[in-house]
């Protein structure tokens, strides 16, 4: 059997705990389930709103390759990547990854390829609405993503 | 003579002022570097959205590629900065 990958590239939130449910729905296979969740984050009090902008179709294909990938190199049971789009206020969840195994080191590997991935390869673009009424600052991309991104060939 | 469809995000839409266009590509224009090049001959606008082109990341077809990539018939083509998602 294939692994199953959902991916979906949403507007509204999500429920953490209900997209585990559904991940293990009559499944007595999976031993390990390992959750990441991305949310908004304030500095200081001078951050409004983040407001995320994708490309619609390939953000939701990107996604499911790196999710497929990491299924087939950690081998997975199953995974699920929620990426939301549109404004989000700091505390609102960002993104959720899921990855489910029969032991948890391919779980949480796979959670993190999966991560580590997306931030750099998967198109969206944050862009900030700030307290002092500033907008368009678009967020810049950081040499520390592409480090992560970059130690998994190094590990393969 | 080919017709593409140009898709923007992000600062390099905002800069060249919009989020799509259809465009004839003249025949010499073969690699995405050639229709960066050829994309900064339109304007200020795109002169300023590809200011530092080797910063800017292509896909062909929702693909992600490089610059040197060959255009062939594409029917797609968008261009974006780095990625901050996640």
């Amino acid at each position: 059997m294939t692994a199953p990958v959902t991916v979906r590239v949403q507007r509204e939130d999500f429920d953490m705990a209900a997209e585990v449910s559904a991940l293990c729905r009559d499944r007595t296979d999976i031993g390990a389930v390992v959750t990441f969740s991305g949310l908004c984050r304030d500095e200081a009090g001078s951050l409004v709103a983040l407001e995320l902008e994708h490309y619609p179709g390939m953000a939701e294909g990107e996604i499911e390759r790196i999710c497929h990938e990491a299924v087939k190199r950690f081998g997975l049971q199953a995974a699920t990547a929620i990426h939301r789009f549109g404004k989000i206020t700091p505390g609102e969840n960002i993104v959720l990854v899921i990855a489910a195994s029969s032991h948890r080191q391919a779980a949480f590997d796979g959670a993190n390829f999966i991560m580590d991935f997306l931030k750099t390869s998967a198109p969206f673009w944050k862009k900030e609405h700030r307290a002092d009424g500033r907008t368009g600052d678009w967020v810049s991309a950081k040499d520390a993503d592409d480090a992560a991104r970059e130690r998994w060939k190094r590990e393969t | 003579m080919s017709t593409v469809n140009l898709v923007y995000f992000s600062w390099v839409r905002e800069r060249i002022g919009k989020g799509e266009e259809t465009l004839e590509l003249p025949a010499d224009v073969l690699t995405v570097a050639d229709l960066i090049a050829h994309l900064k001959t339109r304007g200020e606008e795109y002169e300023a959205a590809f200011a530092h082109e080797n910063v800017i990341r292509a896909a062909i077809n929702q693909e992600h590629v490089d610059h040197g990539e060959p255009i062939g018939n594409a029917r797609e083509i968008a261009l974006f900065p780095p990625m901050t998602g996640g």
